[in-house]
Protein backbone atom coordinates (compact mmCIF):
# COMPACT_ATOMS: atom_id res chain seq x y z
CA UNK A 1 0.00 0.00 0.00
CA UNK A 2 1.32 3.42 -0.89
CA UNK A 3 0.83 6.57 1.14
CA UNK A 4 0.50 8.81 -1.90
CA UNK A 5 0.03 7.81 -5.50
CA UNK A 6 -0.14 10.09 -8.52
CA UNK A 7 -1.53 8.96 -11.84
CA UNK A 8 -1.23 10.89 -15.10
CA UNK A 9 -0.60 14.13 -13.26
CA UNK A 10 -0.31 17.14 -15.60
CA UNK A 11 -0.25 20.88 -15.18
CA UNK A 12 -0.29 23.36 -18.04
CA UNK A 13 0.39 27.06 -17.85
CA UNK A 14 -0.85 28.66 -21.07
CA UNK A 15 0.32 25.84 -23.28
CA UNK A 16 3.52 25.10 -21.37
CA UNK A 17 3.45 21.71 -19.70
CA UNK A 18 5.13 22.20 -16.35
CA UNK A 19 4.15 18.70 -15.29
CA UNK A 20 3.53 16.15 -18.00
CA UNK A 21 1.64 12.89 -17.39
CA UNK A 22 3.53 11.99 -14.25
CA UNK A 23 3.05 8.71 -12.36
CA UNK A 24 4.72 7.91 -9.07
CA UNK A 25 4.12 6.29 -5.70
CA UNK A 26 5.41 7.27 -2.30
CA UNK A 27 5.73 4.48 0.26
CA UNK A 28 5.02 5.30 3.91
CA UNK A 29 8.03 5.91 6.11
CA UNK A 30 10.44 6.70 3.30
CA UNK A 31 12.41 9.81 2.48
CA UNK A 32 11.41 10.40 -1.12
CA UNK A 33 13.47 12.99 -2.98
CA UNK A 34 12.54 14.86 -6.11
CA UNK A 35 15.44 16.30 -8.07
CA UNK A 36 15.89 17.89 -11.45
CA UNK A 37 17.34 20.98 -13.10
CA UNK A 38 15.80 24.40 -12.50
CA UNK A 39 12.42 24.62 -14.19
CA UNK A 40 11.95 20.85 -14.17
CA UNK A 41 8.62 21.26 -12.40
CA UNK A 42 9.58 20.29 -8.85
CA UNK A 43 7.91 23.19 -7.06
CA UNK A 44 4.91 22.97 -9.42
CA UNK A 45 4.55 19.35 -8.33
CA UNK A 46 4.66 20.31 -4.64
CA UNK A 47 2.05 22.99 -5.32
CA UNK A 48 -0.22 20.36 -6.85
CA UNK A 49 0.36 17.99 -3.92
CA UNK A 50 -0.73 20.72 -1.47
CA UNK A 51 -3.71 22.01 -3.43
CA UNK A 52 -2.20 25.37 -4.32
CA UNK A 53 -2.47 24.43 -8.01
CA UNK A 54 -5.22 22.29 -9.40
CA UNK A 55 -3.82 19.76 -11.88
CA UNK A 56 -4.94 20.08 -15.50
CA UNK A 57 -5.28 16.30 -15.57
CA UNK A 58 -4.57 13.30 -13.41
CA UNK A 59 -5.51 12.01 -10.01
CA UNK A 60 -4.06 11.67 -6.54
CA UNK A 61 -4.64 8.85 -4.10
CA UNK A 62 -3.90 9.04 -0.41
CA UNK A 63 -3.92 5.62 1.33
CA UNK A 64 -5.34 4.18 -1.90
CA UNK A 65 -8.34 6.47 -1.59
CA UNK A 66 -8.97 9.17 -4.16
CA UNK A 67 -7.98 12.48 -2.60
CA UNK A 68 -11.12 14.62 -2.61
CA UNK A 69 -9.50 17.72 -1.12
CA UNK A 70 -9.93 20.94 -3.10
CA UNK A 71 -8.57 23.91 -1.16
CA UNK A 72 -5.05 23.84 0.32
CA UNK A 73 -6.42 23.74 3.87
CA UNK A 74 -8.25 20.54 2.99
CA UNK A 75 -4.99 18.99 1.80
CA UNK A 76 -3.50 20.01 5.14
CA UNK A 77 -6.42 18.39 6.96
CA UNK A 78 -5.82 15.21 4.95
CA UNK A 79 -2.35 15.09 6.52
CA UNK A 80 -0.09 16.78 3.97
CA UNK A 81 2.21 19.52 5.30
CA UNK A 82 4.91 21.54 3.60
CA UNK A 83 7.57 24.21 3.78
CA UNK A 84 8.38 26.78 1.11
CA UNK A 85 11.47 27.42 -0.96
CA UNK A 86 11.00 31.19 -0.68
CA UNK A 87 10.13 31.55 2.99
CA UNK A 88 6.49 32.03 3.94
CA UNK A 89 6.85 32.99 7.59
CA UNK A 90 4.18 34.86 9.54
CA UNK A 91 6.48 37.82 10.15
CA UNK A 92 3.78 39.63 12.12
CA UNK A 93 4.00 37.03 14.89
CA UNK A 94 6.57 35.61 17.30
CA UNK A 95 8.54 32.45 16.50
CA UNK A 96 6.46 30.52 19.03
CA UNK A 97 3.18 31.86 17.64
CA UNK A 98 4.21 30.76 14.14
CA UNK A 99 4.39 27.20 15.42
CA UNK A 100 1.19 27.61 17.45
CA UNK A 101 -0.59 28.72 14.28
CA UNK A 102 0.63 25.48 12.73
CA UNK A 103 -1.44 23.59 15.31
CA UNK A 104 -4.65 25.13 13.97
CA UNK A 105 -6.05 21.78 12.76
CA UNK A 106 -5.83 20.33 16.26
CA UNK A 107 -7.60 23.14 18.04
CA UNK A 108 -11.32 23.27 18.48
CA UNK A 109 -12.39 26.79 19.19
CA UNK A 110 -15.73 28.45 18.60
CA UNK A 111 -16.00 32.19 18.09
CA UNK A 112 -17.90 32.54 21.39
CA UNK A 113 -15.23 30.64 23.32
CA UNK A 114 -12.53 32.78 21.69
CA UNK A 115 -14.28 36.05 22.53
CA UNK A 116 -15.07 35.10 26.12
CA UNK A 117 -11.78 33.34 26.83
CA UNK A 118 -13.52 30.16 28.00
CA UNK A 119 -11.64 28.22 30.73
CA UNK A 120 -11.44 25.18 28.47
CA UNK A 121 -9.77 27.33 25.83
CA UNK A 122 -7.27 28.71 28.34
CA UNK A 123 -6.18 25.16 29.18
CA UNK A 124 -6.00 24.22 25.50
CA UNK A 125 -3.89 27.30 24.79
CA UNK A 126 -1.44 26.35 27.51
CA UNK A 127 -1.10 22.85 26.00
CA UNK A 128 -0.70 24.35 22.53
CA UNK A 129 2.00 26.70 23.76
CA UNK A 130 4.03 23.96 25.43
CA UNK A 131 3.68 21.68 22.38
CA UNK A 132 4.91 24.52 20.15
CA UNK A 133 7.86 25.11 22.50
CA UNK A 134 8.73 21.39 22.27
CA UNK A 135 8.72 21.59 18.50
CA UNK A 136 10.97 24.66 18.53
CA UNK A 137 13.37 22.67 20.69
CA UNK A 138 13.06 19.70 18.31
CA UNK A 139 14.29 21.79 15.36
CA UNK A 140 16.93 23.43 17.57
CA UNK A 141 15.34 26.85 17.97
CA UNK A 142 14.62 26.85 21.71
CA UNK A 143 16.77 29.96 22.07
CA UNK A 144 14.30 31.91 19.91
CA UNK A 145 11.13 30.97 21.80
CA UNK A 146 10.42 34.56 22.78
CA UNK A 147 11.75 36.25 19.65
CA UNK A 148 9.71 37.99 17.01
CA UNK A 149 9.86 35.96 13.80
CA UNK A 150 11.46 38.83 11.88
CA UNK A 151 14.38 38.84 14.32
CA UNK A 152 15.48 35.31 13.33
CA UNK A 153 18.40 34.69 10.95
CA UNK A 154 17.73 33.03 7.60
CA UNK A 155 18.90 29.56 8.61
CA UNK A 156 16.67 29.61 11.69
CA UNK A 157 13.64 30.67 9.61
CA UNK A 158 14.11 27.58 7.43
CA UNK A 159 13.84 25.43 10.54
CA UNK A 160 10.97 27.52 11.91
CA UNK A 161 8.98 26.58 8.80
CA UNK A 162 9.72 22.91 9.47
CA UNK A 163 8.57 23.26 13.09
CA UNK A 164 5.36 24.97 11.95
CA UNK A 165 4.66 22.21 9.43
CA UNK A 166 5.35 19.53 12.06
CA UNK A 167 2.90 21.23 14.44
CA UNK A 168 0.04 20.12 12.20
CA UNK A 169 1.18 16.51 12.76
CA UNK A 170 1.30 15.67 9.05
CA UNK A 171 1.76 12.13 7.76
CA UNK A 172 3.45 13.44 4.66
CA UNK A 173 5.84 16.38 4.94
CA UNK A 174 7.00 18.13 1.78
CA UNK A 175 10.23 20.10 2.15
CA UNK A 176 10.94 22.51 -0.70
CA UNK A 177 14.70 23.14 -0.82
CA UNK A 178 15.30 23.20 2.95
CA UNK A 179 19.08 23.56 2.44
CA UNK A 180 19.02 26.33 -0.15
CA UNK A 181 21.13 29.28 0.97
CA UNK A 182 22.52 27.51 4.05
CA UNK A 183 26.19 27.03 4.95
CA UNK A 184 27.72 23.53 5.26
CA UNK A 185 27.25 23.25 9.02
CA UNK A 186 23.61 24.38 8.76
CA UNK A 187 23.09 21.82 5.99
CA UNK A 188 24.43 19.09 8.28
CA UNK A 189 21.86 20.17 10.88
CA UNK A 190 19.06 19.98 8.30
CA UNK A 191 20.33 16.53 7.30
CA UNK A 192 20.12 15.35 10.91
CA UNK A 193 16.71 16.99 11.31
CA UNK A 194 15.28 15.22 8.26
CA UNK A 195 16.48 11.90 9.66
CA UNK A 196 14.91 12.62 13.03
CA UNK A 197 11.62 13.58 11.34
CA UNK A 198 11.73 10.37 9.36
CA UNK A 199 12.44 8.55 12.63
CA UNK A 200 9.11 9.86 13.98
CA UNK A 201 7.38 7.88 11.24
CA UNK A 202 6.60 10.89 9.09
CA UNK A 203 7.06 10.33 5.38
CA UNK A 204 9.27 13.05 3.94
CA UNK A 205 9.26 14.35 0.37
CA UNK A 206 12.43 16.33 -0.25
CA UNK A 207 12.93 18.71 -3.15
CA UNK A 208 16.58 19.72 -3.09
CA UNK A 209 19.52 20.74 -5.26
CA UNK A 210 22.20 19.69 -2.79
CA UNK A 211 23.13 16.23 -4.07
CA UNK A 212 25.15 15.28 -1.02
CA UNK A 213 22.11 15.84 1.18
CA UNK A 214 19.75 14.06 -1.23
CA UNK A 215 21.98 11.02 -1.71
CA UNK A 216 22.60 10.77 2.03
CA UNK A 217 19.03 10.79 3.36
CA UNK A 218 16.81 9.44 0.57
CA UNK A 219 15.52 5.93 0.15
CA UNK A 220 14.05 6.75 -3.22
CA UNK A 221 14.70 9.47 -5.78
CA UNK A 222 12.51 10.78 -8.59
CA UNK A 223 14.29 12.73 -11.30
CA UNK A 224 12.24 15.26 -13.24
CA UNK A 225 13.15 16.98 -16.47
CA UNK A 226 10.75 19.27 -18.33
CA UNK A 227 7.92 18.00 -16.18
CA UNK A 228 8.50 14.39 -17.15
CA UNK A 229 9.94 11.50 -15.20
CA UNK A 230 13.54 10.99 -16.28
CA UNK A 231 14.34 8.26 -13.80
CA UNK A 232 13.19 6.80 -10.51
CA UNK A 233 14.76 4.40 -8.08
CA UNK A 234 17.09 4.18 -5.13
CA UNK A 235 20.05 6.55 -4.88
CA UNK A 236 22.44 4.03 -6.45
CA UNK A 237 20.39 3.43 -9.61
CA UNK A 238 19.68 7.11 -10.09
CA UNK A 239 23.29 8.08 -9.59
CA UNK A 240 24.41 5.61 -12.26
CA UNK A 241 21.61 6.30 -14.74
CA UNK A 242 23.26 7.70 -17.90
CA UNK A 243 20.28 9.89 -18.76
CA UNK A 244 20.38 11.48 -15.32
CA UNK A 245 24.12 12.08 -15.58
CA UNK A 246 23.63 13.68 -18.96
CA UNK A 247 20.59 15.85 -18.14
CA UNK A 248 21.41 16.89 -14.64
CA UNK A 249 24.47 15.71 -12.82
CA UNK A 250 26.67 16.21 -15.86
CA UNK A 251 25.39 19.73 -16.37
CA UNK A 252 28.07 21.05 -14.03
CA UNK A 253 26.11 20.71 -10.79
CA UNK A 254 28.38 18.22 -9.08
CA UNK B 1 -6.46 46.88 29.75
CA UNK B 2 -6.27 48.27 33.28
CA UNK B 3 -5.06 51.56 31.83
CA UNK B 4 -8.15 51.71 29.64
CA UNK B 5 -10.50 50.97 32.55
CA UNK B 6 -8.74 53.58 34.67
CA UNK B 7 -8.89 56.04 31.78
CA UNK B 8 -12.62 55.55 31.32
CA UNK B 9 -13.23 55.73 35.07
CA UNK B 10 -11.11 58.83 35.69
CA UNK B 11 -11.88 60.81 32.55
CA UNK B 12 -15.06 62.41 34.00
CA UNK B 13 -12.80 64.33 36.42
CA UNK B 14 -11.49 66.23 33.42
CA UNK B 15 -14.87 66.68 31.76
CA UNK B 16 -16.18 70.09 32.83
CA UNK B 17 -19.44 70.34 30.93
CA UNK B 18 -21.94 68.51 28.74
CA UNK B 19 -20.05 69.47 25.61
CA UNK B 20 -16.96 67.69 26.92
CA UNK B 21 -19.09 64.68 27.77
CA UNK B 22 -20.56 64.70 24.29
CA UNK B 23 -17.11 64.56 22.72
CA UNK B 24 -16.05 61.77 25.08
CA UNK B 25 -19.15 59.77 24.10
CA UNK B 26 -18.46 60.28 20.39
CA UNK B 27 -14.85 59.21 20.96
CA UNK B 28 -16.08 56.08 22.70
CA UNK B 29 -18.55 55.20 19.94
CA UNK B 30 -15.94 55.73 17.23
CA UNK B 31 -13.43 53.73 19.25
CA UNK B 32 -15.85 50.80 19.40
CA UNK B 33 -16.16 50.85 15.59
CA UNK B 34 -12.37 51.11 15.20
CA UNK B 35 -11.59 48.23 17.57
CA UNK B 36 -13.87 46.06 15.42
CA UNK B 37 -12.52 47.41 12.15
CA UNK B 38 -8.98 46.83 13.38
CA UNK B 39 -9.72 43.10 13.64
CA UNK B 40 -10.35 43.17 9.90
CA UNK B 41 -7.74 45.69 8.72
CA UNK B 42 -5.00 45.44 11.31
CA UNK B 43 -5.11 41.74 12.18
CA UNK B 44 -6.63 39.92 9.21
CA UNK B 45 -5.03 42.40 6.79
CA UNK B 46 -8.18 43.00 4.72
CA UNK B 47 -9.19 46.53 3.80
CA UNK B 48 -12.75 47.83 3.98
CA UNK B 49 -13.73 51.23 2.65
CA UNK B 50 -17.40 50.55 3.31
CA UNK B 51 -17.77 50.30 7.05
CA UNK B 52 -19.76 53.52 7.31
CA UNK B 53 -22.37 51.51 5.41
CA UNK B 54 -22.60 48.97 8.23
CA UNK B 55 -22.57 51.83 10.74
CA UNK B 56 -25.50 53.26 8.76
CA UNK B 57 -27.40 49.98 8.71
CA UNK B 58 -27.14 49.90 12.49
CA UNK B 59 -28.16 53.54 12.88
CA UNK B 60 -31.01 53.57 10.37
CA UNK B 61 -32.08 49.99 11.09
CA UNK B 62 -32.52 50.70 14.76
CA UNK B 63 -34.05 54.13 14.06
CA UNK B 64 -36.63 52.80 11.58
CA UNK B 65 -37.60 49.81 13.72
CA UNK B 66 -38.18 51.97 16.80
CA UNK B 67 -39.62 55.12 15.19
CA UNK B 68 -41.74 53.56 12.44
CA UNK B 69 -42.59 50.12 13.80
CA UNK B 70 -42.57 50.75 17.53
CA UNK B 71 -39.98 48.11 18.37
CA UNK B 72 -38.35 48.33 21.79
CA UNK B 73 -34.97 50.06 21.22
CA UNK B 74 -32.87 47.22 22.62
CA UNK B 75 -34.48 44.65 20.30
CA UNK B 76 -34.13 47.03 17.36
CA UNK B 77 -30.47 47.57 18.16
CA UNK B 78 -29.75 43.83 18.26
CA UNK B 79 -31.76 43.19 15.11
CA UNK B 80 -29.98 45.96 13.19
CA UNK B 81 -26.56 44.63 14.22
CA UNK B 82 -27.56 41.12 13.22
CA UNK B 83 -28.79 42.44 9.86
CA UNK B 84 -25.44 44.16 9.25
CA UNK B 85 -23.58 40.95 10.10
CA UNK B 86 -25.88 38.96 7.79
CA UNK B 87 -25.32 41.40 4.94
CA UNK B 88 -21.56 41.34 5.53
CA UNK B 89 -21.68 37.56 5.49
CA UNK B 90 -23.62 37.41 2.23
CA UNK B 91 -21.60 40.09 0.43
CA UNK B 92 -18.30 39.08 1.98
CA UNK B 93 -18.35 35.61 0.48
CA UNK B 94 -17.71 36.82 -3.08
CA UNK B 95 -15.82 40.06 -2.44
CA UNK B 96 -13.33 38.79 0.15
CA UNK B 97 -11.81 36.67 -2.60
CA UNK B 98 -10.49 39.94 -3.97
CA UNK B 99 -7.25 41.39 -2.73
CA UNK B 100 -5.68 44.79 -2.20
CA UNK B 101 -7.01 47.53 -4.46
CA UNK B 102 -9.79 45.31 -5.80
CA UNK B 103 -11.13 44.55 -2.34
CA UNK B 104 -10.93 48.28 -1.55
CA UNK B 105 -12.98 49.05 -4.66
CA UNK B 106 -15.60 46.38 -3.87
CA UNK B 107 -16.10 47.49 -0.27
CA UNK B 108 -16.16 51.11 -1.43
CA UNK B 109 -18.96 50.20 -3.84
CA UNK B 110 -20.88 48.42 -1.08
CA UNK B 111 -20.63 51.48 1.16
CA UNK B 112 -21.77 53.80 -1.63
CA UNK B 113 -24.78 51.60 -2.43
CA UNK B 114 -25.89 51.64 1.20
CA UNK B 115 -25.43 55.39 1.40
CA UNK B 116 -27.50 55.93 -1.79
CA UNK B 117 -30.28 53.69 -0.47
CA UNK B 118 -30.34 55.66 2.78
CA UNK B 119 -30.46 58.99 0.95
CA UNK B 120 -33.19 58.03 -1.54
CA UNK B 121 -35.57 55.77 0.42
CA UNK B 122 -37.02 58.84 2.11
CA UNK B 123 -40.27 57.13 3.02
CA UNK B 124 -38.34 55.17 5.61
CA UNK B 125 -35.20 57.16 6.24
CA UNK B 126 -36.39 60.73 5.80
CA UNK B 127 -33.93 61.12 2.93
CA UNK B 128 -31.30 63.86 3.10
CA UNK B 129 -33.22 65.62 5.88
CA UNK B 130 -32.59 62.74 8.24
CA UNK B 131 -34.99 61.37 10.81
CA UNK B 132 -35.43 61.62 14.55
CA UNK B 133 -34.77 58.58 16.69
CA UNK B 134 -36.44 57.65 19.99
CA UNK B 135 -34.14 57.51 23.03
CA UNK B 136 -32.75 54.25 24.34
CA UNK B 137 -35.11 52.75 26.89
CA UNK B 138 -35.48 49.47 28.69
CA UNK B 139 -38.52 48.40 30.68
CA UNK B 140 -39.83 51.93 31.08
CA UNK B 141 -36.46 53.36 32.13
CA UNK B 142 -35.12 55.86 29.61
CA UNK B 143 -31.43 56.45 29.25
CA UNK B 144 -31.01 60.20 29.21
CA UNK B 145 -28.34 62.69 30.04
CA UNK B 146 -24.72 62.89 29.02
CA UNK B 147 -23.42 61.23 32.17
CA UNK B 148 -25.55 58.10 31.88
CA UNK B 149 -24.56 57.76 28.24
CA UNK B 150 -20.92 58.26 29.11
CA UNK B 151 -20.96 55.28 31.47
CA UNK B 152 -22.86 53.09 29.04
CA UNK B 153 -20.48 53.82 26.14
CA UNK B 154 -17.44 53.57 28.42
CA UNK B 155 -18.55 50.15 29.67
CA UNK B 156 -19.25 48.96 26.12
CA UNK B 157 -15.85 50.19 24.95
CA UNK B 158 -14.10 48.31 27.75
CA UNK B 159 -16.13 45.21 26.88
CA UNK B 160 -15.33 45.50 23.17
CA UNK B 161 -11.61 45.89 23.86
CA UNK B 162 -11.69 42.92 26.24
CA UNK B 163 -13.47 40.71 23.67
CA UNK B 164 -11.11 41.86 20.93
CA UNK B 165 -7.99 41.13 23.00
CA UNK B 166 -9.38 37.69 23.86
CA UNK B 167 -10.07 36.95 20.22
CA UNK B 168 -6.59 37.99 19.08
CA UNK B 169 -4.93 35.70 21.61
CA UNK B 170 -7.10 32.73 20.64
CA UNK B 171 -6.66 30.17 17.84
CA UNK B 172 -9.13 32.23 15.78
CA UNK B 173 -7.07 35.39 16.24
CA UNK B 174 -3.88 33.53 15.42
CA UNK B 175 -5.51 32.28 12.22
CA UNK B 176 -6.42 35.88 11.29
CA UNK B 177 -2.90 37.13 11.94
CA UNK B 178 -1.45 34.14 10.08
CA UNK B 179 -3.43 34.76 6.91
CA UNK B 180 -2.30 38.38 7.09
CA UNK B 181 1.33 37.26 7.38
CA UNK B 182 1.14 34.72 4.56
CA UNK B 183 -2.14 33.49 3.17
CA UNK B 184 -0.59 30.52 1.38
CA UNK B 185 1.30 29.40 4.49
CA UNK B 186 -1.88 29.78 6.56
CA UNK B 187 -3.78 27.61 4.09
CA UNK B 188 -1.19 24.81 4.06
CA UNK B 189 -1.25 24.93 7.86
CA UNK B 190 -4.91 23.99 7.63
CA UNK B 191 -6.42 27.44 8.13
CA UNK B 192 -9.55 28.06 6.07
CA UNK B 193 -8.62 31.60 5.06
CA UNK B 194 -11.91 32.41 3.31
CA UNK B 195 -13.91 31.43 6.39
CA UNK B 196 -11.72 33.44 8.75
CA UNK B 197 -11.77 36.56 6.57
CA UNK B 198 -15.56 36.32 6.43
CA UNK B 199 -15.71 35.94 10.18
CA UNK B 200 -13.62 39.08 10.75
CA UNK B 201 -15.65 40.98 8.16
CA UNK B 202 -19.03 40.03 9.66
CA UNK B 203 -17.86 40.60 13.23
CA UNK B 204 -16.47 44.06 12.44
CA UNK B 205 -19.70 44.89 10.56
CA UNK B 206 -21.83 43.88 13.55
CA UNK B 207 -19.72 46.00 15.90
CA UNK B 208 -19.91 48.99 13.53
CA UNK B 209 -23.70 48.56 13.33
CA UNK B 210 -24.00 48.37 17.10
CA UNK B 211 -22.07 51.62 17.48
CA UNK B 212 -24.17 53.12 14.69
CA UNK B 213 -27.41 52.22 16.46
CA UNK B 214 -26.13 53.66 19.74
CA UNK B 215 -25.04 56.84 17.97
CA UNK B 216 -28.52 57.24 16.50
CA UNK B 217 -30.28 56.73 19.84
CA UNK B 218 -27.83 58.98 21.64
CA UNK B 219 -28.06 61.86 19.18
CA UNK B 220 -31.82 61.44 18.79
CA UNK B 221 -31.40 62.34 15.15
CA UNK B 222 -29.64 60.75 12.23
CA UNK B 223 -28.69 62.08 8.80
CA UNK B 224 -27.10 60.33 5.79
CA UNK B 225 -23.86 62.23 6.52
CA UNK B 226 -22.75 59.43 8.87
CA UNK B 227 -23.20 56.81 6.15
CA UNK B 228 -21.06 58.44 3.48
CA UNK B 229 -17.86 57.30 1.87
CA UNK B 230 -16.09 60.07 3.76
CA UNK B 231 -17.04 58.55 7.09
CA UNK B 232 -15.72 55.15 5.93
CA UNK B 233 -12.41 56.80 5.13
CA UNK B 234 -12.38 58.53 8.53
CA UNK B 235 -12.80 55.18 10.25
CA UNK B 236 -9.94 53.60 8.29
CA UNK B 237 -7.75 56.63 9.00
CA UNK B 238 -8.43 56.29 12.73
CA UNK B 239 -7.27 52.66 12.65
CA UNK B 240 -4.15 53.40 10.57
CA UNK B 241 -3.29 56.53 12.55
CA UNK B 242 -3.58 54.78 15.93
CA UNK B 243 -1.65 51.78 14.69
CA UNK B 244 -2.72 48.74 12.73
CA UNK B 245 -2.83 45.44 14.63
CA UNK B 246 -2.99 47.32 17.93
CA UNK B 247 -6.31 47.27 19.77
CA UNK B 248 -5.31 50.21 21.96
CA UNK B 249 -4.01 51.95 18.86
CA UNK B 250 -7.54 51.84 17.45
CA UNK B 251 -8.86 53.44 20.65
CA UNK B 252 -6.18 56.14 20.62
CA UNK B 253 -6.66 56.76 16.89
CA UNK B 254 -10.39 57.22 17.37
CA UNK B 255 -9.80 59.50 20.37
CA UNK B 256 -7.26 61.73 18.63
CA UNK B 257 -9.12 62.01 15.33
CA UNK B 258 -12.47 62.66 16.99
CA UNK B 259 -11.18 65.19 19.48
CA UNK B 260 -8.55 66.90 17.34
CA UNK B 261 -10.98 68.69 14.99
CA UNK B 262 -12.69 70.13 18.09
CA UNK B 263 -9.38 71.49 19.37
CA UNK B 264 -8.37 72.75 15.95
CA UNK B 265 -11.40 75.02 15.65
CA UNK B 266 -9.10 77.78 16.92
CA UNK B 267 -7.48 77.71 13.47
CA UNK B 268 -10.84 78.69 11.95
CA UNK B 269 -10.83 78.18 8.18
CA UNK B 270 -7.35 76.64 8.27
CA UNK B 271 -8.64 73.85 10.50
CA UNK B 272 -8.60 71.15 7.82
CA UNK B 273 -5.16 72.26 6.57
CA UNK B 274 -3.69 71.82 10.04
CA UNK B 275 -5.58 68.55 10.48
CA UNK B 276 -4.21 67.21 7.20
CA UNK B 277 -0.69 68.30 8.10
CA UNK B 278 -0.87 66.48 11.44
CA UNK B 279 -1.97 63.35 9.60
CA UNK B 280 0.80 63.57 7.01
CA UNK B 281 3.54 64.22 9.55
CA UNK B 282 2.36 61.35 11.72
CA UNK B 283 2.40 58.92 8.81
CA UNK B 284 5.83 60.13 7.62
CA UNK B 285 7.48 59.88 11.02
CA UNK B 286 5.38 57.06 12.51
CA UNK B 287 4.39 54.86 9.59
CA UNK B 288 3.37 52.05 11.93
CA UNK B 289 0.91 54.31 13.70
CA UNK B 290 0.91 56.12 17.01
CA UNK B 291 0.68 53.36 19.61
CA UNK B 292 3.07 50.74 18.08
CA UNK B 293 5.71 53.44 17.47
CA UNK B 294 5.51 54.75 21.02
CA UNK B 295 5.46 51.21 22.43
CA UNK B 296 8.61 50.31 20.46
CA UNK B 297 10.28 53.50 21.62
CA UNK B 298 9.42 52.76 25.26
CA UNK B 299 10.74 49.20 24.92
CA UNK B 300 14.04 50.50 23.53
CA UNK B 301 14.33 53.03 26.37
CA UNK B 302 13.81 50.30 28.91
CA UNK B 303 16.54 48.18 27.33
CA UNK B 304 19.05 51.00 26.86
CA UNK B 305 20.23 51.78 30.44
Amino acid sequence: MSLLRAEGLSKEFGGVRAIDALDFEIQPGAVFSIIGPNGAGKTTLLNILTGIYRPSAGRLWLDDRLLAARAPHEFAAAGIGRTFQNLQIFFNMSALENVMAGRHLHERCTLAAALLRAPRLVRAERACRSRAAELLAFVGLDAYERSAADALPYGALKRLEIARALAAEPRLLLLDEPAAGLNPSEIREIDGLIQRISGLGITVVLVEHNMKLVMGVSQRVLVLDYGRKLAEGNTETVRNNPRVIEAYLGAGEH
Amino acid sequence: MLALIAGVALLPLALANNYHYEIAILVGLNAIVCVGLNLLIGYAGQISLGHAGFFGIGAYGSAILTARYGWPPLAALVAASAAAAALAFAVGRPILRLRGHYLAMATLGLGIIISIVVATEDRYTGGPDGMSVPPLALAGFTLAGERAWYWLVGALLVATVWLSLNLIESPVGRALRALHGSEVAAEVSGIDSARHKLLAFALSAAIAALAGALTAHYAGFITPGKVTFLHSIELVVMVVFGGMASTFGAVVGAAVLTALPQLLTVFKEYEMVVFGSVMMLTMIFMPRGLVPTIAALAARRRKAP
